[in-house]
């Protein structure tokens, strides 16, 4: 109890020992690097879970659509249908697991009670935003790599552009995990998570030519295609390792940059505001 | 005059449906010891969400230590350490990495000699390193105390900390809130236990449905609102005199309630004169649950101090 009783700041002193304007910017650093680690902790204490699993799936969908359609399809003109599907599983278990990081990270925090422990503390919205979104980010980059290094071990596909690859992945992790930031923000319940993930987020990034190359389908489905940012993620990313796309690289960067700064508009105003967060 | 601890100015907090705080005022002192009573649904985790910035009042201000909650919520928060009513706790980490991540919220890296101190002044030591989902509920209610102390706050709120909490913690708690009450924090205490804000706070508020109905020091507030309590056993009937002074009657023996102690002589006098011979008698204060639920359920009531 000693140290208490010696230390313990009487209010007057508390005030005083606050630190000055300098310092509250660095300890405010300090406040953001901590939450971004404990997200990053959070994930990484169940990575069988959160990177393995996923892994996993993706390299059987590998497996099996590749022994399934391997044969049948070229998707671009010289590319082995293998190969061709690589990058687009990479992408979309990139896409996905973003989302599920901060997703579930703030319905799990929402249900268990324990997002008190952020919301007490002098963090900013900012801070709250970039941590949730940098660790989402993360998360995904470390399962696409994942996806990568096992699928290409199968099929690996040329390296055409490594600089449209990493933009379009980290562009795509940060616009997903923005989306998981809303999604959950907005849900207040598990099942109603579920529904984004399996009614939105699911159907965008199967349909968005994660297994086939737009320009097979019909006019209809590819004009439909076209308005799906996911298409735009997925083909842009494409286009670093075989320099060709469906779309313009640059048109699908603007597309889900775009798409991007609207979202994180619409995140960071909800957690400015409080929105369902600060009652 | 000081900084006051907590003000609270005209605060009013609505909800599509309810309007859980209507208009509240208070202002607690720096080094006080401030009870918050009222019956669930009054508002005062409501208030306390406010002073803490996971609510955000409709109208009105609230200061933590002079520093607004909303525009300068920073500092505000700070200076306040909130030990919420729900057992939460995240599973995924360890009693101290709990306490570390805690800390770095509020700007604190390498606060381990305090936190150290924190985990021994609250028996923490033997499951410091257990994972939070392998404790007990009343350890994860000493966690909880931890975690609000991590920074060191002047303020400390606690919002009914005992509830559900063996007596041995419960104890074991109060001593320790008492000695950071002593070495100048201010603490702010909401309960359902009325006796332990009698035994604890120096001035108490009352909230019913969004307004305080009382708020003075404790002893005060037990003088003026119960007076003195007498209970006769008389042998003959009641004198009509006194009639209006009956609070309750089994067979021969009646409850008065008696302004000041120097009335009893009149209550007396009274018996005498009607020829009652009194075969018993017990003169004592009333408790703070009867004090409080007269308040609560006297409409006419409403005292802002």
């Amino acid at each position: 109890m000693n140290r208490i009783e010696h230390e313990a700041l009487a209010p007057a002193s508390a005030l005083g020992a606050l630190p000055a304007s300098a310092d509250r910017a660095a300890s405010s650093l300090v406040g953001f690097r901590t939450l971004l680690y404990k997200e990053m902790l959070r994930f990484w204490k169940v990575s069988f879970q959160t990177i393995a699993a996923p892994v996993l799936t993706g390299v059987l969908y590998l497996l099996v659509f590749g022994h399934v359609l391997g044969q049948r399809v070229e998707a671009f003109a010289g590319v082995p249908y293998n190969a061709f599907l690589v990058p687009g599983l990479v992408m979309m278990s990139l896409l996905q697991n973003a989302f599920a990081n901060s997703s579930s990270s703030l319905i799990q925090s929402k249900l268990m009670g324990n997002l008190v422990f952020v919301l007490l503390p002098p963090l900013s919205h900012l801070e709250f935003f970039a941590a949730y979104t940098l660790s989402s980010v993360l998360r995904g980059v470390l399962v696409g790599l994942g996806v990568f290094l096992v699928t290409a071990c199968i099929a690996l596909p040329p390296v055409n552009a490594p600089l449209w690859i990493v933009l379009f992945g980290l562009l795509g992790a940060a616009l997903l995990g923005v989306l998981g930031i809303i999604a959950g923000i907005v849900s207040d319940k598990f099942d109603q998570l579920a529904a984004f993930q399996n009614f939105i987020i699911v159907p965008a990034t199967f349909l968005s030519g994660v297994f086939y190359s737009v320009h097979g389908l019909a006019p209809f489905w590819q004009w439909l295609s076209r308005l799906n940012p996911f298409f735009y993620m997925i083909d842009g990313f494409r286009y670093g390792f075989f320099a060709q796309s469906d779309v313009d690289p640059w048109v699908s960067l603007a597309v889900v940059s775009a798409s991007l700064l609207v979202a994180a508009a619409i995140a960071i105003r909800m957690l400015a505001t409080g929105y369902k967060l600060r009652g | 005059m000081s900084i006051p601890a907590i003000e609270a100015r005209d605060v009013v907090k609505r909800y599509p449906r309810v309007t859980a705080l209507d208009g509240v005022s208070l202002r607690i002192e720096p080094g006080e010891f401030f009870g918050l009573l009222g019956p669930n649904g009054a508002g005062k985790t409501t208030l306390i969400s406010i002073v803490a910035g996971l609510a955000r009042a409709t109208s009105g201000r609230v200061t933590v230590m002079g520093h607004d909650v909303v525009s300068d919520y920073r500092t505000a928060r700070r200076c306040l350490g909130v030990v919420p009513q729900e057992l939460v706790f995240d599973p995924f980490f360890t009693v101290r990495e709990t306490l570390r991540i805690q800390s770095g919220y509020f700007g604190l890296r390498r606060n381990d000699d305090w936190i150290d101190e924190v985990i021994a002044n609250l028996d923490l030591g033997a499951k410091a390193d257990a994972n939070m989902r392998s404790l007990s509920g009343g350890m994860k209610r000493r966690v909880l105390v931890a975690q609000a102390l991590v920074h060191r706050p002047p303020v400390i709120v606690l919002d009914e900390p005992t509830a559900g909490v063996d007596v041995e913690l419960r104890q074991g708690l109060w001593h320790f809130v008492r000695r950071l009450n002593k070495d100048g924090h201010t603490i702010v205490l909401t309960t359902h236990y009325l006796e332990e804000a009698q035994q604890m706070c120096e001035r108490i508020a009352m909230l019913k449905a969004g307004r305080i109905v009382a708020m003075e020091p404790t002893r005060q507030l037990l003088a003026r609102l119960s007076g003195v309590q007498m209970a006769l056993k008389l042998r003959g009937p009641l004198p009509a005199a006194l009639v209006p002074q009956l609070i309750e009657q089994s067979g021969d023996r009646y409850v008065l309630k008696v302004g000041q102690p120097a009335d009893v002589e009149a209550v007396l006098a009274a018996c005498r004169n009607a020829g009652s011979q009194i075969d018993d008698i017990e003169v004592g204060h009333a408790d703070l649950e009867e004090v409080f639920l007269q308040v609560m359920s006297d409409p006419g009531q409403k005292r802002a101090a």
